[in-house]
């Protein structure tokens, strides 16, 4: 990771929202070819960061470069041959089949009056193979768990065959096993395809073990950035979630893994109930 | 694969339809006709019934394009031009033209579909903005803004024919819909706009498609999204404008048609748009040779049958869907 030029920066960037301000004078840079978290609590900016990040909003001061460009020159379809975007909540009443949905991740590559080509075809088939959606093909999404729509939706993001995969909350919707393939699956696409993820991420501890980048925010602020073992320290969390922390070791990767308590004035001592 | 063989199954269906219908409409009506046919049979068949079944066609699947679009643009299977006001508001425009007698015959134009155009864009622009004041469009907001610019556009077309009463009962017999004044002139207005748009939207059948996902979705995949709505709403006018400058105000083929189709081969646009025209098309073709026929040699108006049918169809779908659409 320190190697290559960052993927994509962010320079003074601001973004309010009528008089609310919501995003403050943010300086970040996502490293190429790695796994970047961003973490923060519930209202710190993190889906409106990422919003900005992927052009659905546009900030209101500050500069975005996306691949050496600047992001406001870079037309949609250009964009979203570089970018796929996996957000966090997602559904619609229409019956479209899991493969039309997937196929529609080609739309940036095709022409007007185009047919989908046989590597289109390919590619969606691969993704779909990469996500363990091509068993759902010839369902309907209108009729998956909340868990398979995910998986669908990453797949549809791969068939874009992006640089950079932006991830709001990616898990929330998983059960455990259903997380940790995903994040699996994601940490093997960055190593075999120089995939960069950056996924907004609500379980530190899921951010700790599969990251090796954190943007840690607050109130609009980045209050910390760099590798998860710096970033995760005891003092920063307590600082930006309010709780007590204690950072061990995950067992079986070695990886930071905190412990939080709320304040110890509030909560009895282990054991005392 | 299995959903292409449908498609084109039902296509074949559908043309062998029209075609058989068209037929039995031919023979249909108050001067029998027998072979061979002498010139007054001629001019009936070729100069009056012809025409009349080409525009109900036309009209039926101008109105089913456009529901379609606006379905789409709303994503909402509810949608339709006759609900969401654009009909009244084309209706409008119509009356203007007809009333202020404008001539635009030296520049090669009728004035009638240009002043429904106009009025129909009007109308839909403003319940398309009236629904997205809450950010996206929602199904209460959306069928009240096009209930109330509905009225409000009606009620103009009122107030026009009250100060012009020598004018009143053509025009509201115009606007109940119908084709009895159908002839080759009014097939000729029709043709272009409804070839065009009909092009143009297939055109646009996967920006369509990805726009059912959602604005947000539809713009990570690279869609330009207000643009295209802007596009879709302008197509969608000028069918409804198209449709209405003929044929008045006919409700219900455009949430009718494309809801049938989509039961049968699901949304995708790229089938949907042409098996909606198809079956828009038939349909019309069918209440209109009923609405000559049922009490002949008295015409009903086709507009007051499609929505005799088309109503409680409405409300059905409203009813098992209220879960689904909000």
């Amino acid at each position: 990771m320190e190697t290559a030029e960052p993927i994509l920066t962010a320079e003074g960037l601001s973004f309010c929202f009528g008089k609310n301000q919501i995003l403050t004078d943010l300086n970040l840079a996502v490293p190429t070819g790695v796994f970047t978290g961003i973490i923060g609590p519930n209202g710190s900016g993190k889906t409106t960061l990422l919003k900005c990040l992927n052009k659905t909003l546009a900030p209101t001061r500050g500069r975005i470069t996306f691949m050496g460009q600047d992001l406001t020159r870079i037309k949609l379809r250009a964009l979203a041959r570089l970018m796929g975007v996996v957000p966090q909540q997602w559904e619609t009443p229409f019956a479209f089949t899991v493969q039309e949905v997937v196929m529609m991740g080609r739309f940036p590559y095709l022409g007007r009056w185009a047919g989908e080509r046989q590597e289109d075809r390919m590619v969606v088939r691969e993704a779909m193979r990469a996500t363990n959606t091509w068993e759902l093909a010839e369902r309907l999404i209108t009729e998956l768990s909340g868990g398979e729509r995910q998986r669908v939706l990453i797949a549809q993001a791969l068939a874009q065959t992006p640089r950079l995969l932006l991830l709001d909350e990616p898990t929330s919707h998983l059960d455990v096993n259903q997380t940790l393939e995903i994040c699996t699956l994601l940490q093997t696409l960055i190593r075999t395809k120089g995939l960069t993820v950056l996924g907004v991420f609500h379980d530190l501890n899921l951010a700790a073990r599969y990251c090796q980048h954190l943007i840690m925010i607050k109130d609009g602020r980045i209050y910390a950035q760099g590798a998860p073992e710096e970033v995760l320290s005891s003092p920063n969390v307590t600082a930006v979630f309010g709780v007590e922390t204690v950072v061990g070791a995950e067992p079986f990767t070695g990886r930071p893994y905190l412990y939080f308590s709320l304040n110890r004035r509030q909560e009895g001592a282990p054991g005392g109930h | 694969m299995k959903v292409i063989t449908k498609y084109r199954l039902l296509m074949v269906g559908l043309i062998l339809g029209v075609v058989l219908t068209g037929l039995v409409a031919m023979s249909l009506g108050p001067v029998p006709i027998r072979f061979p046919l002498d010139s007054f049979q001629s001019k009936i068949l070729f100069d009056l019934r012809l025409p009349r079944i080409l525009l109900a066609l036309m009209v039926g699947a101008a109105l089913a394009v456009a529901g379609v679009l606006f379905q789409g643009l709303f994503r909402n299977p509810l949608a339709d031009p006759y609900i969401l006001g654009t009909s009244s508001g084309a209706a409008l425009g119509a009356t203007i033209a007809v009333l202020s007698g404008i001539n635009l015959q030296s520049l090669g134009l009728s004035a009638r579909p240009l002043f429904a155009f106009g009025g129909a864009l009007l109308a839909t622009a403003l319940v398309y903005y009236l629904g997205r004041m809450r950010k996206r469009p929602v199904l209460t907001i959306m069928l009240l803004a096009g209930i109330a610019v509905g009225a409000f556009f009606s009620a103009l077309t009122s107030l026009l024919l009250f100060f012009r009463q020598e004018e009143m009962a053509k025009i509201m017999f115009w606007m109940m819909g119908g084709f009895s004044y159908a002839r080759w002139a009014e097939v000729r207005i029709v043709l272009p706009y409804l070839g065009g748009a009909f092009l143009y939207s297939w055109s646009l059948a996967r920006q369509l498609n990805l726009l059912l996902l959602g604005e947000e979705k539809a713009h990570q995949l690279g869609l330009a999204v207000e643009q295209f709505q802007r596009r879709i709403v302008i197509t969608a006018s000028v069918l409804v404008a198209a449709a209405v400058s003929v044929s008045g105000a006919i409700g219900f083929i455009g949430m009718v048609a494309p809801h049938i189709v989509r039961l049968l081969l699901g949304p995708d646009h790229r089938s949907l748009l042409p098996a909606s025209a198809l079956a828009g098309g038939l349909l019309l073709l069918l209440a209109d040779t009923l609405a000559r026929t049922l009490l002949s040699p008295v015409e009903l108006p086709v507009g007051v049958l499609t929505s005799f049918i088309g109503g409680p169809f409405f409300l059905y779908l409203l009813h098992k869907g209220r879960s689904a659409l909000d």
